[in-house]
């Protein structure tokens, strides 16, 4: 195999420096900050609030809309063109079927949270960073949900199975695949799955056991930064 | 065996496990899931007897019926009002709700409220779509003239109110001002702008330290130490014509403090 070292050193299980903040926007009605390597997410939930254009209104539930942007000098130098773009149209739309899952909002018929994901800086799992920011922020703003969703990307790099891919790994020139996950961490439920690239059946199966003790991870982070807002100083 | 994984009083996020076994039961904010009790909210857990409740730390204002709320009137229809709840929904305060007296059918009803007023109204009914019906036909329940209104966040609404109304009748006391605190989380403040302007440093103090225990104790400390900086800031000359001021709305407000706490009582209930 030749891929036995990481580009920046790290294990093969291992994931990027991470951090995470509650309440970053206080004109939010919930927020969230969350940072994985040079992956740099802010996450802000308005809501629940009136819903238009009315047609889009349903008598049963309240909705979730996702809104996915790269700020325009995220990426490594090029100007990323603001607006709205095919990629994250789709990026929004995986984010709010991962989130739509754990969310109730059985109690806000007619009504509309809105999850705004800004990415200041970006180097790779991008859509992961923005699922688990936006969980975080939903939680933050007090709206009912079974579960917290957290996610990761993992993948194969030349035949080695690592997670949480950096950007130089995702373009390493071999045969190289990139698979964002996000999974509930009671049920253990894949809410996002995608891949990029090619793998073998069997690397697959190792690749997503190794997202849910990835994810696991990330998980006690989000839950560590809503408690922390609310820590009683002596 | 069931057994508990918190202690009463810890803060829970969603997807947490309270309790394991089928000898708890699932109460608010909380779910089923086979044998396990799960939270649905960020939290402070409550156990009461076999019930796991949870008290939510945020979150959105659901209208329920005898609530108290403030709303702006944002629309004058054929019949009433529509009224602002600071929530999804917005609430119609028909006319035979509003007032006691007679109102001809040719009357301007933005004479009686305009657009953009506050008003201090009950919910009386709410259905299952959340459509909400107000009521002003009540004691305490007015049109909010003057004053300010301040936002907070509605699940904090219970700490601002305080044990049977202890916390407001010690901001309003200290301050001199008349204050309604809003089910949904919006609050009207009138006094002298001193006053009211202290009063909404105070909520705002109440906001952000809500999860401390005894908080009217750290409260009353707070408005005593701000209003010491004050005196000490205004030259002398200054400092007296605002303090006769001061005495004459305590004296004019007194009445009303009176009434309110009974109210805040019933809303408590």
């Amino acid at each position: 195999m030749a891929y036995t070292q990481r580009i920046d050193g790290r294990k093969v299980d291992e994931l990027r420096p991470m951090e995470a903040k509650v309440g970053m926007i206080p004109n939010a009605d919930g927020s969230a900050y969350f940072k994985i390597g040079n992956t740099i997410a802010y996450a802000a939930v308005y809501g629940p609030r009136e819903l238009y254009p009315r047609f889009l209104q349903n008598p049963k539930t309240g909705i979730l809309r996702c809104h996915y942007n790269m700020m325009p000098f995220s990426g490594s130098g090029e100007r990323i063109r603001p607006g709205n773009k095919r990629r994250a149209q789709e990026i929004s739309m995986v984010m709010n079927n991962a989130l739509s899952l754990v969310l109730d909002l059985t109690a806000f018929p007619n009504s509309v949270v809105d999850v705004f994901v800004e990415l200041p800086q970006t180097d790779a799992g991008t859509r992961c960073a923005a699922i688990s920011a936006a969980s975080i922020a939903l939680a933050d703003a007090g709206i009912p949900m079974k579960d917290m969703v957290s996610s990761v990307a993992v993948g194969q790099v030349d035949g080695t199975v690592v997670a949480d891919l950096s950007y130089g790994e995702e373009s390493y020139p071999a045969i190289v695949s990139d698979i964002p996950v996000a999974i509930l961490n009671n049920t253990k439920e894949i809410c996002l799955l995608q891949m990029d690239g090619e793998i073998s059946k069997e690397s697959l199966i190792k690749a997503l056991e190794l997202a849910q003790t990835a994810t696991a991870q990330i998980y006690d982070l989000q839950i560590k930064a809503l408690k922390e807002k609310y820590r009683v100083e002596k | 065996m069931s057994k508990l994984l918190f202690n009463e009083k810890d803060v829970v996020a969603p997807g947490e496990i309270l309790a394991e076994g089928m000898d708890y039961l699932p109460g608010p904010y909380t779910y089923r899931e086979g044998e396990m009790i799960i939270s649905k909210v960020i939290g402070l857990v409550n156990i009461s007897g076999r019930a796991i409740r949870l008290t939510p730390l945020a979150g959105p204002y659901l209208p329920k019926i005898g609530d108290k709320i403030i709303g702006k009137v944002i629309d004058i229809t054929i019949s009433g009002w529509r009224v602002d709840t600071n929530t999804a929904y917005s609430a119609l305060l028909n006319v035979k709700d509003a007032t006691t007296r007679f109102i001809k059918k040719t009357e301007d009803l933005s004479k009686i409220i305009s657009i953009g007023e506050y008003v201090v109204a009950k919910i009386y009914n709410v259905t299952s779509q959340n459509l909400i019906d107000l009521t002003m036909k009540e004691p305490g329940l007015h049109k909010a003239t003057g004053g300010r209104v301040m936002g907070i966040s509605p699940q904090k609404v219970p700490r601002v109110i305080g044990k049977s109304g202890s916390m407001i009748i010690l901001v309003k006391s200290k301050t001199h001002c008349e204050i309604d605190v809003g089910q949904n989380g919006l609050i009207w403040i009138k006094g002298a702008p001193e006053g009211e302007y202290l009063a909404e440093k105070a909520i705002k103090f109440i906001e952000e330290h809500s999860h401390y225990d005894g908080l009217t104790d750290k409260v009353e400390k707070f408005l005593d130490h701000e209003l010491g900086a004050d005196k000490n800031q205004q030259p002398k000359e200054q400092a007296q014509p605002p303090n006769e001021q001061k005495q004459q709305s305590k004296e004019q407000d007194q009445p009303q403090e009176q009434d309110q706490p009974n109210l805040q009582d019933q809303q408590n209930q």
